[in-house]
């Protein structure tokens, strides 16, 4: 089943394409993986997706509705959430109440504060944040920011969830302990939807994989036909 | 950790303390003379200002310099509906009038306002000060024709009561919206608006009714003010030192903590009314340099020191350290 669907997803920056007539799916439960050299439009694909800009022309559909047009904070409690490229995170406020945040209004039902903050807690445990939850986030190394950051998306009760370069400026060590977090997110029954630059990690994980170039989608397929592809090795080697 | 116990413990001083605090104020009246009664009515004047200011601008980082604004409507809300010829409805109802007509004008402003950011903001709300100044003059002059109106008296005691009750209801407002879902989900908007509208907030919704929830508390006191003042024209009402005062006095007392733009308040409004009466050509350079050693040496304001004299003290008295939130 698809839970999120793209037809013919377009998006100008003045007169340059950033996005093209892009069309795509994500099945339900799976790990789909978007690759492709800086520039590609990866991040603004994923603007277009969460509701920070709008696809013109183009439809975006989640769980077989239309959300193209809709406000962000719609979107996230409809059940999907993302995380950035540069991580955000409210620097002031201790972690854990960034991720009360996300449950506090992430769902449509109402959530009490004491439940939040058990759920942040829990939350927190399972994306690996082992310093005190009291800290301010802004205070916490790269790699706990962005645990906060996932933790706090799956605080929404996120069906979806989106992740731009989760990986990027880790340390190894970090890096393989991000890939078994998204494994963990699968396992919850959570669809995987990420923006990846290393490979190692995004060919490890992914069911499937898109590529972009220039805004245009360029192929797609299992992480082993991509590997074979011959226009994505000319792409990312310039033979 | 039992968070419920460490709330108790955390909160009972502050309680008692506030409470003590608010019996020594209401029986003020009885023990000291007229003129600290009506000093303190000022210095309550100028807590609502600026708690009300902070309620909103604190923690979202959207700087508002619309305080004159809605504490004038407030004013002129008061002078309407309680003119020296008789008033029209009872005091506590113009007081409740005046606070809703602020709200309302401030829902209005901030549902057309609140997507300008930064400096755009700050110089939206404080063009709106000029605006209805400007538009009330223009009407007091070609439509009503009178130069002013005059408020009827009210006893220095009623309006020190008046006062003290929006003074502790915009407190206890301060106190459970600060701890409400929706004061993380400003605190949130003020640190990263893109992160907060992503998590399911619906940012717009709650800036612009956090907006009008602090409009109401200075729309409310410029009512009784108005009764203080006796006498008022737009640019009495309007005055721009209104929106710049709490602002100022949030800075120095600090804004971390509830009790830091009270005492701010109060510092500023004693020491103002002490250099207005000594040193009346002058008061305004000293409060200058006041300012700025405020800004320069005390970036938390008054709250920073006592808190940083705290922890002076407290790693004098025990060994063990832990962290401090």
């Amino acid at each position: 089943m698809q839970i999120l669907e793209g037809e013919k997803v377009t998006k100008y920056f003045g007169g340059l394409a950033a996005v093209l007539n892009v069309d795509f799916h994500v099945d339900k439960g799976e790990v789909f993986g978007l690759i492709g050299p800086n520039g590609a439009g990866k991040t603004t694909l994923f603007n277009l997706i969460s509701g920070a800009f709008v696809p013109k022309p183009g439809v975006i559909k989640f769980k077989g509705e239309k959300i193209s047009g809709l406000k962000p904070h719609k979107i996230c409690r409809m059940g999907m959430a993302r995380t950035f490229q540069e991580v955000k995170i409210f620097g002031g406020v201790p972690a854990i109440q960034n991720v009360r945040l996300g449950a506090l209004f992430g769902t449509p039902k109402s959530v009490s504060p004491s439940e939040a903050t058990k759920e942040a807690e829990e939350l927190l445990d399972f994306v690996g944040f082992s310093v005190p939850k009291t800290i301010p986030a802004g205070g916490l190394t790269l790699a706990n920011q962005k645990r906060v950051e996932v933790a706090r998306a799956l605080a929404t009760k996120a069906e979806l969830i989106l992740l731009d370069e989760l990986m990027a400026g880790l340390t190894p060590t970090e890096t393989a302990e991000a890939m078994g977090l998204v494994q963990k997110i699968r396992d919850r029954g959570v669809t995987v939807f990420m923006i990846e630059h290393v490979m190692k990690a995004i060919m490890g994980v992914c069911d499937r994989i898109m590529v972009l170039h220039h805004g245009e989608k360029i192929a797609e397929g299992t992480p082993k036909e991509i590997a074979a592809s011959k226009k994505v090795i000319e792409i990312y080697l310039g033979e | 950790m039992d968070i419920t116990r460490f709330k108790s413990k955390g909160l009972l001083i502050p309680a008692v303390v506030s409470l003590v605090l608010l019996i020594l104020l209401a029986t003020l009246p009885l023990y000291l003379a007229g003129y600290t009664v009506v000093l303190v009515t000022t210095i309550l004047m100028y807590a609502i200002l600026t708690v009300s200011w902070v309620l909103f601008s604190g923690p979202s980082g959207y700087m508002s310099l619309a305080s004159a604004a809605f504490f004038g409507i407030g004013i002129y809300v008061g002078a309407v509906l309680l003119p020296n010829t008789g008033q029209l409805v009872p005091l506590l109802v113009a007081v409740l009038i005046g606070g809703i007509a602020s709200g309302l004008v401030a829902l209005g402003v901030g549902a057309l306002t609140l997507r300008l950011r930064g400096i755009y903001f700050a110089i939206f709300t404080f063009g709106l000060v000029i605006l209805i100044l400007e538009l009330l003059n223009w009407w007091e002059h070609t439509v009503s024709h009178r130069r002013g109106r005059f408020v009827m008296l009210v006893d220095n005691d009623t309006i020190f009561y008046v006062m003290l009750g929006i003074f502790v209801v915009t407190i206890l407002t301060f106190f459970f919206f600060r701890r409400s879902k929706f004061g993380l989900a400003l605190q949130g908007i003020g640190q990263n608006e893109e992160a907060a509208a992503h998590s399911g907030v619906n940012v717009t919704m709650v800036k612009v009714l956090t907006f009008a929830l602090s409009a109401v508390f200075a729309g409310a006191a410029g009512v009784i003010w108005a009764t203080r003042l006796t006498y008022i024209d737009p640019y009495v009402a309007f005055s721009v030192l209104y929106s710049f005062l709490p602002v100022l006095m949030a800075i120095f007392g600090g804004m971390g903590q509830i009790y830091g733009p009270v005492i701010g308040a109060a510092i500023f409004a004693y020491l103002q009314e002490q250099l207005q009466t000594r040193f009346p050509e002058i008061y305004m350079l000293i409060f200058g340099f006041v300012l700025i050693a405020t800004v320069l040496f005390m970036r938390e304001g008054l709250v920073g020191v006592v808190q940083w004299v705290v922890r002076k003290l407290r790693r004098g008295g025990s060994a063990v350290q832990n962290a401090d939130t």
